[in-house]
């Protein structure tokens, strides 16, 4: 996608609202390793009582660029505004009002659930009770047993509970469902939109395309560690001007040409050995398609559809899907 | 809204707890140190002294007769053998000395006193660098010489001296005590730190609102809470099964150990302070160490060790520290005495803490 056309969907996607009080921004930020560019001139804002996704594949930079608004990684260029202030000096009382959970945050193994949040509450001024957080994630249970015998899941929770207990302004979580069920899951999204229901702001990182849909009010897409959409989900889907996904197979093959002439076609795409076709409507797309392919004497090998979703939108915009599943 | 205990005081406490719910970790600062004392204390007990085994070739009369005599020596142990069989024990180590009579002498004064049959050439095969082999040397001629006829000069009267604190478990007891609190010190600033960072537990407690220096004290103070369990176990074993007693002030000893442990762990805190992996930190601790094993005089004194090098191992923090600590148990020295020792420790202990705290890596 070429750069003008880029910067058009921005403007069209955001408009911009009456100026709108920022939690956290960064401009013009570069973070490398060595060779690799972790982080390529990338721009964000998150507003104060949003929940702000970044979604992109692993590789992508969302990590890095999480640690630099956490003021964990100093980044090589750029700028970093948090809650109105910089990270260096002062940052002690800027802590005092953030939160966050780490991708695989690690926690001593020795210590128990409530030896390990007294011990965090114990680093902020103002903040709730360890009971209270431990009820929140449901951790009852688990109060006094070792972290180190801690499921994936409840090392997670815990992970949210110690991001919580200092009862913070801005909420930084780095892949909070990553490795929870779906019941976890749903639980801490729960948490998530009770947060922000309290008046708090939320930066997090998945590569989760449903998490970033139901949870966040914005999201910024990135890949090779540049934002290349930002938006509402819906928004950003409906961009597509393409509701839904037919993909299928056949045999033999059909011809791109002869496809992206059909009805409501709007974009054709290799997806491995099927075509995946964005389609206007599903009642006029596959009809379309059905007769093509009897009219071409090949037979289906396959066909299914699915609403348009992120993934679709980051597949428009790279050519690749998000996820290796 | 909640109380809010104090940062300080839950590290201490998360330290304390990571360290007593770690088995082993108790049983390298407390139990190794006490074996390591009963078992040096047993080998080394005050007993006779053994006798010192030494050959007399005796195919002859004059070497049955010389046996008879030597062997009424309270020192020597005597193995009748062939000259090759004596050759072969000597080279061996089995003997200390071998005894071979020459030819008898041409001709004998009659009326002198003494065996007459001893009097003749005597050649004594021994390795004049083993202790053992000289003192054998010495008994043995002088055992012969008398009963040959010579007599002595001047009379000369033994008195035994087997006084507390000449003894070698005397001796050793400071020593252990002082290597031990160099030990728990370095591991536990350096293990516990190093172990924090290279699983990313400091990075998320980097990322809260607690003060780095609390992190850092608190490390010290996990540390220092097992100080007064440690002094008070060995020194207390010393006493009570060898019979080591402080002779100074047990205060100012509790004082020197405290100066002592907190100069190790911020020798442990510099050795943690840019290692990424345990591997890397116990490479460190073992290189700071082992020159203190070795030269600080905990198994034998140092002063063994040639003059030139006596400035360098007088300035290693254990050697000041092991000085300080016998001459508080052993010699019952007062704080003036063992204040130079004392210093030179704490010197360490500043430049330590003062580096570390420098160079600190905390992600």
């Amino acid at each position: 996608m070429t750069e003008p056309l880029l910067a058009a969907r921005r403007q069209t996607l955001t408009p911009s609202p009456p100026t709108p009080e920022v939690a956290a921004r960064c401009r013009g930020l570069v973070k490398r390793y060595g060779e690799v560019v972790a982080v390529d001139g990338l721009d964000l804002e998150v507003r104060r009582g949003e929940c702000f996704g970044l979604l992109g594949p692993n590789g992508a930079g969302k990590t890095t660029t999480l640690e630099i608004l956490e003021g964990l990684t100093i980044p090589d260029a750029g700028e970093v505004e948090v809650l109105g202030a910089t990270w260096g000096k002062g940052s002690h009382a800027l802590r005092q009002r953030l939160g966050l959970a780490l991708q695989e945050t690690q926690f001593s193994p020795k210590l128990t659930v409530i030896e390990t949040l007294r011990l965090f509450r114990s680093f902020y001024l103002r903040g709730r009770a360890p009971e209270q957080v431990i009820a929140l994630l449901s951790l009852e249970e688990k109060r006094d047993a070792p972290v180190g015998k801690l499921s994936g899941g409840q090392k997670q929770r815990l992970a949210v509970a110690c991001a919580l207990v200092g009862d913070p302004e801005l909420l930084f979580l780095d892949e909070p469902t990553t490795g929870l069920d779906p019941q976890s899951r749903l639980q801490l999204w729960e948490q998530v939109r009770a947060f922000r229901a309290g008046g708090g702001t939320v930066a997090l990182t998945t590569h989760y395309m449903e998490e970033a849909e139901r949870l966040c009010d914005r999201v910024a897409i990135i890949d090779h560690g540049r934002v290349i959409a930002l938006g509402a989900p819906g928004e950003l889907i409906a961009s597509l001007q393409a509701a839904d996904v037919v993909e299928f197979a056949s045999e033999p093959e059909m011809q791109r040409e002869s496809l992206l002439h059909l009805e409501g076609v709007r974009e054709v795409r290799r997806f491995g050995a099927n075509w995946m076709l964005s389609v206007a409507s599903l009642t006029t797309g596959v009809p379309a398609l059905l007769s093509a392919v009897e009219r071409s004497g090949a037979r289906l090998a396959n066909l299914s559809t699915h609403r348009a979703t992120l993934e679709d939108v980051f597949v428009a915009l790279t050519g690749r899907a998000l996820r290796d599943e | 809204m909640s109380e809010r205990s104090s940062p300080l005081l839950q590290l201490t406490l998360s330290r304390f707890r990571e360290f007593v719910r770690e088995p082993e970790a108790l049983f390298w600062v407390f139990a190794f140190p006490l074996l390591l004392a009963i078992a040096l204390g047993l080998a080394f007990r005050n007993k006779a002294p053994d006798r010192i085994p030494i050959g007399i070739v005796a195919d002859a009369g004059a070497g049955r007769a010389a046996a008879a005599v030597l062997a009424r020596s309270p020192v020597l142990l005597i193995r009748t053998m062939s000259p090759h069989d004596g050759m072969e024990a000597l080279r061996t180590g089995k003997i200390s000395l071998l005894v071979e009579p020459g030819p008898p002498a041409a001709r004998d004064a009659p009326g002198t006193p003494g065996d007459t049959s001893l009097r003749r050439p005597w050649t004594f095969r021994f390795d004049q660098t083993r202790p053992d082999s000289r003192i054998a040397r010495l008994e043995a001629e002088d055992a012969l010489q008398r009963a040959a006829g010579r007599t002595d000069a001047v009379a000369v009267r033994s008195e035994l001296v087997t006084e507390k604190g000449s003894r070698y478990i005397d001796f050793l007891i400071p020593g252990l005590l002082g290597l031990n609190l160099m030990g728990t010190g370095i591991w536990s600033l350096a293990f516990g730190i190093t172990n924090a960072r290279q699983k990313q537990l400091l990075k998320r407690l980097v990322a809260t609102p607690m003060r780095r220096s609390q992190y850092l004290l608190s490390q010290v103070l996990g540390r220092l809470v097992f100080l007064l369990p440690e002094v008070v176990i060995l020194v207390g074993i010393g006493w009570l099964a060898f019979g080591v007693a402080v002779r100074g002030s047990l205060w100012l000893l509790l004082a020197a150990s405290l100066v002592g442990s907190m100069t190790f762990c911020g020798l442990g805190l510099l050795v943690a302070s840019r290692a990424r992996t345990i591997e890397g930190a116990s490479g460190l601790a073992n290189l700071v160490m082992m020159p203190m094993w070795l030269l600080s005089g905990v198994f034998f004194s140092s002063e063994r060790f040639p003059d030139l090098v006596q400035p360098l191992i007088r300035a290693l923090p254990l050697t000041a520290l092991n000085d300080a600590l016998r001459g508080i148990i052993t010699e019952g020295r007062p704080l003036p005495a063992v204040t130079p020792q004392l210093a030179i420790v704490a010197l360490w202990g500043i430049a330590s803490f003062l580096l570390a705290l420098k160079i600190f890596r905390w992600r």
